[in-house]
């Protein structure tokens, strides 16, 4: 079992956990994720590492609701249990790996679209750790929805805040802002890492490419056990399939297939809504309300 | 009785199981077990045993079912085999030790596989278990992977007193056993979690939800915590898919993703969180037994089923049983048909496989008869799901991640086969992580020589 040492709802629908898992917290890099089973009856969730202390054995993890599992989890409190935590998985960000003088010789422009928030957070935070300085670009739907800004700031060299409805700081969609900064500011970017909503990632990238900046973006496909064996994650990248979990999750974004991507993660849409219903509504909908179907 | 045939084993009504995952077989009861060991010549130099590639005492175990001692005959079958209730339910007898069976020359030959899952199951409800150590040496040895050669590694290293720690990246431990062969085969509550918890009962520790690679490294086991040898049974767990146009599409699966789903998630059941497209056409491509267990898995979700194979149906690699138990539930074969494009829809989903038709030319590297497409024939199946169960190869996870771990150009480790050492001081290994994906009895072999081979290795060194 691994214990929740801290439950927190971030924003609407939007929760952060800080789970025990020893293991994971020694091994773990930014760019790896996790995936997790609240108990007997539930599924395997993939979510990325969002912070990690190694010293106390924790990990950090966000989520948001969108299905039945999501919000049966954002019931659990701190106390609770996951019955199955997994991980690191994946692989760390490309940076880990690479030469730290040449990645400091490197301007990075991270890009956070809504909960991606998360993943991109101990990215940034490990190129402070190191001496580099980044800048980043959060975007949000709404200032209500906006999470992990003040964790952000500490971190991050220049932040951009950015909301679809212009209910805080500047309105608009991220793009419009990775293209105000290099056009109009005369930034210059070697790197954009862009995480967020697969929609985001895929106008992100077209945004990038026409300002010829190379963009990594990290996936978020459907999976089951995350370690290479099923290959329900798959992806095309430049033609080639890759799995997400043992490939990925980071990709060239320029290389990646987003409609195929997102048409794969609408495949059980149906299963999760009818689930969602069932845990909702209860026995009382099996009969059938002669609108929807019932539960068939 | 007619000595020269089997004592016929009861089943599942084919129309009433094809609506269930309750177990195919009932396997014999007491009076129909000693009639079936009666049939037993005992001959003096027997001819099954060699062909059990873990050499279990047969005609020993067998002579103890026709007397009623069913304990003893438990342990006849203990000191070879650490899953009998397993082996005895899948291992391909008819090329084993039924094969061999000299009452097969003019008759059937004696059903053993059936026999030993008798014995296995009567032990259980009985409440027989194997004795556990009485002390242990204190010395350490990892295993990584849970399933048939990890688990039987384990168990004869914890027999010699060594303390074992497995190691297993799924949540449950079995390996193909728990994720890959269904209910309707291998019952996970009644017979797998049993047969696995007797492991435990010899001292085995199971530690799941740890993937060696990533949250602990083979080295760091050695240098950091205190194991003295690893034995690596991590199996061939990777799936191949064809390549060929639309195989992203929504709806087509590989056939581990579906078992997993439905076996280990159990998303067959209402009351489990994990979805499963159960489809109303599927195709199911291969021949081999994940095959027919994914296609009657399919069908017991509700959906028609066809097995779509590029040979015919002499070469399919499947078991006879489970192909003539997928016939019997309705399962239609598309024999000498492979596919070349998978077909979708605006919304990206599957809604047909262009195939074509092929015949046999001459035969191949491994032995049979090459299949050779036959020009202009091609033909379109309409189907709504695509499950593809084409082999699987060994995750390149740990040996990328060990250093000095060789390996062969498909992936595999390369380990000897007498006693599973590998290129790297300490470390052993065995089963589908070495031969690619083969069958249960043969990685339990495996696990077994790897078992002596660490304690050949430790004994050396406490000399040294």
């Amino acid at each position: 079992m691994y214990k929740i040492l801290k439950a927190e709802k971030l924003a609407d629908k939007i929760y952060l956990m800080d789970v025990e898992a020893s293991r994971i917290a020694k091994a773990c890099q930014p760019g790896e994720f996790v995936i997790v089973r609240m108990d007997e009856r539930g599924e395997r969730i993939p979510l990325t590492i969002c912070d990690y202390d190694r010293e106390k054995g924790t990990v950090t993890i966000v989520f948001q609701i969108v299905g039945a599992s999501t919000e049966r989890m954002a019931g659990l409190k701190t106390g609770d249990s996951f019955i199955d935590v997994v991980g690191p998985l994946g692989n760390p960000s490309e940076f880990v790996h690479d030469n730290l003088e040449e990645v400091k010789n490197r301007k990075y422009l991270f890009v956070a679209g809504g909960v991606g928030t998360a993943p991109v957070y101990p990215q940034v935070k490990w190129l402070k750790e190191h001496g580099v300085s980044v800048d980043v670009i959060m975007g949000s739907k709404t200032k209500d929805l906006l999470i992990l800004e003040d964790e952000m700031r500490t971190v991050a060299g220049n932040l951009y805040v950015t909301t679809d409805d212009g209910s805080y700081e500047r309105k608009g969609m991220v793009t419009e802002v990775i293209k105000d900064l290099v056009v109009n500011q005369g930034k210059k970017y070697d790197v954009c890492v862009a995480i967020g909503p697969m929609i985001m990632m895929k106008f992100t990238c077209l945004m990038t490419k026409e300002l010829g900046i190379p963009t990594i973006v990290s996936l978020n496909p459907v999976m089951v056990d995350g370690t290479g064996m099923c290959g329900a994650c798959r992806v095309s990248v430049g033609g080639e399939v890759k799995f997400a979990c043992v490939d990925g999750p980071e990709f060239d974004g320029h290389l990646v297939n987003f409609d195929e991507a997102m048409k794969r993660q609408q495949m059980y849409k149906t299963e999760e809504g009818r689930a969602l219903l069932r845990l909702h509504e209860g026995a009382t909908h099996h009969g059938g309300c002669g609108h929807c179907g019932g539960d068939e | 009785m007619d000595m020269m045939k089997k004592v016929p084993v009861r089943e599942q009504d084919p129309k009433v199981r094809a609506t269930n995952f309750e177990e195919v077989c009932l396997g014999y009861n007491e009076e129909e077990a000693r009639a079936e060991a009666s049939r037993c010549l005992k001959c003096k130099n027997p001819k099954c045993v060699g062909g059990c590639p873990v050499s279990i005492d047969i005609p020993g175990f067998i002579k103890e079912v026709q007397e009623g001692n069913y304990e003893e005959a438990a342990k006849v079958i203990a000191k070879s085999s650490a899953l009998p209730a397993v082996c005895g339910r899948v291992c391909p007898q008819e090329s084993q030790c039924e094969g061999q069976c000299i009452r097969g020359i003019k008759g059937e030959p004696i059903s053993i596989g059936k026999l030993e899952r008798f014995v296995a199951d009567w032990s259980r409800e009985n409440g027989f278990v194997p004795a556990a150590p009485e002390k242990t040496n204190g010395r350490k040895v990892a295993v990584i992977g849970s399933g048939p050669s990890g688990v039987t590694c384990a168990g004869d290293l914890a027999k010699m007193g060594y303390e074992v720690t497995i190691f297993e990246a799924l949540h449950e431990p079995g390996g193909v056993l728990t994720y890959g062969i269904p209910e309707f085969r291998l019952p996970k509550e009644g017979v797998v979690q049993p047969e696995i918890d007797n492991v435990r009962k010899l001292g085995v520790k199971i530690e799941t939800d740890v993937i060696i690679g990533k949250s602990v490294t083979i080295d760091e086991l050695l240098d950091e915590e205190g194991f003295e040898a690893v034995f690596i049974g991590s199996g061939a767990g990777l799936p191949m898919f064809m390549g060929i146009p639309g195989e992203n599409a929504n709806g087509v699966f590989s056939a581990n993703e579906y078992l997993t789903r439905s076996n280990l998630m159990k998303a067959f059941r209402d009351d489990y969180d994990t979805p499963i497209v159960a489809g109303k056409k599927v195709a199911v491509v291969g021949g081999g037994n994940v095959a027919m267990d994914a296609a009657r898995t399919a069908l017991r979700l509700g959906a028609d089923v066809h097995i779509v194979y590029r040979r015919s149906e002499a070469e399919l690699p499947a078991r006879a049983e489970e192909v003539h138990h997928a016939k019997e539930e309705g399962i239609i074969f598309n024999l000498l048909t492979n596919p070349i494009e998978i077909l979708t829809d605006d919304n990206g989903w599957v809604n047909g496989m262009k195939c074509i038709k092929m015949e046999l030319g001459e035969p191949d590297a491994s032995g049979r008869r090459r299949p050779v497409a036959i020009e202009g024939s091609e033909f379109v199946i309409e189907v709504d799901t695509v499950i593809m169960s084409l082999g699987t190869s060994p995750n390149p996870l740990i040996s990328a991640t060990t250093k000095g771990l060789e390996t062969n150009r498909r992936k595999c480790i390369v380990a000897e086969e007498s006693n599973g050492k590998t290129t790297k001081e300490g470390v052993y290994a065995g089963g589908d992580a070495v031969t690619g994906a083969a069958t249960v009895i043969l990685a339990m072999e495996a696990g077994r020589a790897g078992a002596r081979g660490i304690h050949e290795y430790l004994s050396g060194q406490e000399e040294a």
